[in-house]
C-alpha cells in the first residue's frame, strides 16, 4: 500500500531458516511489509506460522537468513552491542509467555528500575525513581508496594502481563511488538489489557504491532492486518477489508472457524 | 423440579474447599446447585480463578487433598454419590457415570504409552474380563464413529498433533458411555480450525449415544454460546447467573454477567463500533470473601445495602436465576441507559 508517510519499520524479502537438511524449517519466508507511524498493525496466523520468529527478527534478537529490515527509512544497523541498545530504546516487545521474558532471579522492582535506567534516569534521586515506578504500576492497576521484593514467578499470569505493560509505560518506545499479549489471560481480562495498551499508545503515540492468532482481536484493535500462513504473508490491508471481505481462502477459513454470536457458526466445514 | 424431564445430574448446595499449606480455607465452590437433564448441555463461564475447575473436580465426588468436601449432594440418576468413599467413587462412578476431561489433559498423557494402552486401562478398571481382542474391536468401532482414524490407536501421544491428541483424549474418556461428561477448557490451547473439530466432536457425542449430558467449561463465551443449551456464570465461587445460552449472552441480568458479555470479541461487522466493556479491578480473595455481595467492589451499580449481608440467588422464573439485590426491571433499565 502506498502511504503518505514514510514507514517507520519495513521489511523486504525477510526470511528466517532454522536447521539444515532434513530438519530445515523456513519459519519466515520472504515477507515484505511497511508499518507506518502511529498505526496499529496485526499479524495473524495459526500456531507455527512464524509470527514469533518474525517478531524476534524485528526486535533484533535473531538475524534474518535473508532480506532487509529498514528502520525509520534507513537500512537497520544493529551490528554492535551499543547500536543494539540504542535500537531497543525505540523498539520494545511484550512476549507470549511472560514468565520466560524475565530473569527469574531478579526482583520486580529491579525489573522496573532497569527501565528507568535505560531511559537515562540512572542519576535521578531514589524518591523520584520510586515515584516513577509507582506511577507505572498504578497505570496498570498494580500496587507498587505489594510488588516490591517479589519475584516474577510469584505473580499470576494476568499480573505478569500488566507488569510487562508497566515496563513499556516507563520505556516509552516508538514501536511496540506485542506477541499474544492476551493469550495467558482469560477472555474477561483481555478487554482490560487491550484498553491499557490502547491508552498507552494514545499517550505516547506508539506504533503497535499485535501478533496474535485471534482474528477477532485483530479486527477489534487494528488499522492494518497481515495474515500469515506457513511463514508468508498471504493477505494484507485495512482491517475492514481483510476481515469483512477476505479474498484468500486461508483468511476465509480462519474467519469461518471462529465461533460467532450474531451469524451462524457452521460446523459442517470441518 | 419437573417430573417430566429426566434429570441426569442434580447438585444441591455443594460446597467444597481447599485447605492450603498454611491451613487457610479457600471456599472455591460455595453452595452451588445445578441440574442437567438428559440430552442437555450446561456451560460454565467466569474469569480465571472463579472456581470453574474446582467445581468440575468437585462434581465427581472424588476428593483428595488439598480439596475437601464440606456439604451438599451430588445425585446421578437418583443416586447420591457425595457420601461415597473415594475408592468406591473411583471404581463405580468415574468413567461410567461421570467422565472428566481436565484442563490441559492432552499434555498429561503418558508419552511412553500407545493410545491403545489408555483404552485397555479404561476397560481393565471396569471390566477386567474383557479380552484384548474385544477391547480392540470396540475401540476401533468407537473411534470410527467419532471420526478418528483407526491408526491413532497404535500411536504414541507425541506422534499426534494437538487437535488429534485432544480428540483422542475425548474419545477414550467416553468409551464407557458415561452419563455425564465434564470437559474443562477442552479446546482453549488450539488453533481455531482444530478447536472447531474438537467442538464438532463434542457436540456429536450426545447424538451418537456416547454420553447423556455434558458440562462444558470455558471462559470463551462465544464458544459456550454455540455449544451449550444453558449457561451458568460463576463469580468468586458462587453462581451469579443461570439462564439459557441465548438469554445469558443477549439479555444477562447480573452486572458481572453483563460485564462479561460486554467483553466478547468476535470478527463480525459491528464489533469495531462498540467499545469493549472492561470490568475494572480483580475478584476478591476467596480466603476471606466480603460479607455482602462478592462483586460489590467492582460493580457500577453498587449501593450501601449490597454490602450488608450475603446476597441470595433469586429465582427469576423459567429456569432463570441471578444473585443481585436489584430487581430485573431496575437492572434492565440501568443497562438500557448504559447503552
Ligand atoms: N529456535 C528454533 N529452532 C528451530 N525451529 C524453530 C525455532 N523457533 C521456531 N522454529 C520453527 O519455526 C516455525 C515458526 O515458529 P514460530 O514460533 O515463529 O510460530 P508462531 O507463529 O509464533 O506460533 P505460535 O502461534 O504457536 O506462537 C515453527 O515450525 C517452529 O517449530
Ligand atoms: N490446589 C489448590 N490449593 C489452594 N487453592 C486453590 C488450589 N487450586 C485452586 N485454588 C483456588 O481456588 C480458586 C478457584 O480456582 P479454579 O477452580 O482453578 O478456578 P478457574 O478454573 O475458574 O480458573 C482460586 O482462588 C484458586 O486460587
Ligand atoms: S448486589 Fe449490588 S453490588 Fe452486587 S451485583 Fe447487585 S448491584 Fe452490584
Ligand atoms: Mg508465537
Ligand atoms: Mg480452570
Amino acid at each position: 500500500m502506498p502511504a503518505e508517510k514514510d514507514p517507520c519499520l519495513s521489511g523486504r524479502g525477510v526470511t528466517k531458516v532454522f536447521g539444515f537438511g532434513r530438519t530445515r524449517t523456513v519459519a519466515v519466508d520472504h515477507v515484505d511489509f511497511d508499518f507506518h507511524e502511529g498505526e496499529v498493525i496485526s499479524i495473524v496466523g495459526e500456531s507455527g506460522s512464524g509470527k514469533t520468529t518474525l517478531a524476534k527478527v524485528l526486535l533484533g534478537l535473531i538475524n534474518p537468513t535473508e532480506g532487509e529490515v529498514y528502520f525509520q527509512g534507513k537500512e537497520r544497523d544493529i551490528g554492535s552491542y551499543r547500536k543494539k541498545k540504542e535500537y531497543w530504546k525505540q523498539i520494545q516487545a511484550i512476549f507470549q509467555d511472560p514468565y520466560c521474558s524475565y530473569n527469574i532471579f531478579r526482583k520486580i522492582d529491579t525489573v522496573l528500575l532497569d527501565c528507568i535506567h535505560m531511559r537515562g534516569g540512572r542519576g535521578l534521586p531514589r524518591a523520584k525513581k520510586v515515584e516513577l515506578m509507582a506511577e507505572a504500576c498504578s497505570f496498570v492497576n498494580l500496587k507498587f508496594d505489594e510488588l516490591t521484593n517479589k519475584y516474577p514467578f510469584e505473580l499470576s499470569g494476568g499480573q505478569m502481563q500488566r507488569l510487562m505493560i508497566a515496563r513499556i509505560f516507563l520505556l516509552k518506545p516508538k514501536i511496540l511488538l506485542a506477541d499474544e499479549p492476551t493469550s495467558m489471560i482469560d477472555a474477561c481480562s483481555r478487554a482490560t489489557i487491550l484498553d491499557m495498551l490502547m491508552q498507552l499508545r494514545d499517550e505516547i503515540g506508539m506504533t503497535v504491532v499485535f501478533i496474535t492468532h485471534d482474528i477477532g482481536l485483530a479486527y477489534y484493535v487494528s488499522d492494518v492486518v497481515y495474515i500469515m500462513e506457513n511463514g508468508r504473508f498471504v493477505e494484507s490491508g485495512s482491517a475492514d477489508n481483510v476481515i469483512l471481505h477476505p479474498k484468500e481462502t486461508y483468511t476465509q477459513r480462519l474467519i469461518n472457524d471462529v465461533p460467532k454470536i450474531y451469524e451462524e457458526w457452521d460446523l459442517s466445514t470441518v | 423440579m419437573s417430573v417430566m424431564s429426566n434429570v441426569v445430574l442434580e447438585v444441591r448446595d455443594l460446597t467444597t474447599k481447599y485447605v492450603t499449606r498454611f491451613r487457610e480455607e479457600v471456599y472455591a465452590v460455595d453452595h452451588v446447585s445445578l441440574q442437567v437433564e438428559e440430552g442437555k448441555s450446561l456451560g460454565i463461564a467466569g474469569e480465571s480463578g472463579c472456581g470453574k475447575s474446582t467445581l468440575a473436580l468437585s462434581l465427581m465426588g472424588y476428593y483428595f487433598p488439598p480439596l475437601h468436601y464440606t456439604c451438599g449432594e451430588i445425585i446421578i440418576d437418583g443416586r447420591d454419590i457425595s457420601a461415597m468413599r473415594p475408592d468406591d467413587v473411583r471404581k463405580s462412578i468415574l468413567g461410567t457415570e461421570i467422565a472428566y476431561i481436565p484442563q490441559s489433559a492432552m499434555n498429561a498423557l503418558n508419552p511412553t504409552q500407545k493410545v491403545i494402552h489408555f483404552v485397555e486401562d479404561v476397560f481393565q478398571a471396569h471390566d477386567p474380563f474383557k479380552s484384548k481382542k474385544e477391547i480392540h474391536e470396540f475401540a476401533k468401532e468407537a473411534f470410527e464413529t467419532l471420526g478418528l482414524p483407526e491408526e491413532v490407536l497404535q500411536k504414541y501421544p507425541v506422534e499426534l498433533s494437538g487437535g488429534m491428541k485432544q480428540r483422542t483424549v475425548i474419545a477414550v474418556s467416553v468409551l464407557l458411555c458415561p452419563k455425564v461428561l465434564i470437559a474443562d477448557e477442552p479446546s482453549s490451547a488450539l488453533d481455531v480450525t482444530t478447536q472447531k473439530m474438537v467442538i464438532k466432536m463434542l457436540k456429536g457425542l450426545m447424538e451418537n449415544g456416547f454420553i447423556k449430558s455434558m458440562i462444558f467449561i470455558t471462559h470463551e463465551l462465544p464458544l459456550l454460546y454455540n455449544v451449550t443449551d444453558d449457561i451458568m456464570v460463576m463469580y468468586a465461587g458462587q453462581i451469579v447467573e443461570k439462564a439459557t445460552a441465548r438469554e445469558a449472552v443477549f439479555d444477562p441480568l447480573h452486572p458481572y454477567a453483563k460485564g462479561l458479555m460486554g467483553s466478547i470479541i468476535v470478527p463480525e461487522s459491528g464489533l469495531r463500533d462498540v467499545k469493549l466493556a472492561a470490568i475494572p479491578g480483580v475478584p476478591p480473595n476467596l480466603k476471606d470473601p466480603p460479607v455482602g455481595c462478592r462483586f460489590a467492589e467492582r460493580c457500577k451499580y453498587v449501593r450501601a445495602e449490597c454490602k450488608v449481608a450475603a446476597v441470595p440467588l433469586y429465582d427469576a422464573g423459567g429456569g432463570r436465576a441471578y444473585r443481585c439485590i436489584l430487581s430485573e426491571e431496575v437492572l434492565r433499565e440501568a443497562y438500557q441507559h448504559a447503552g
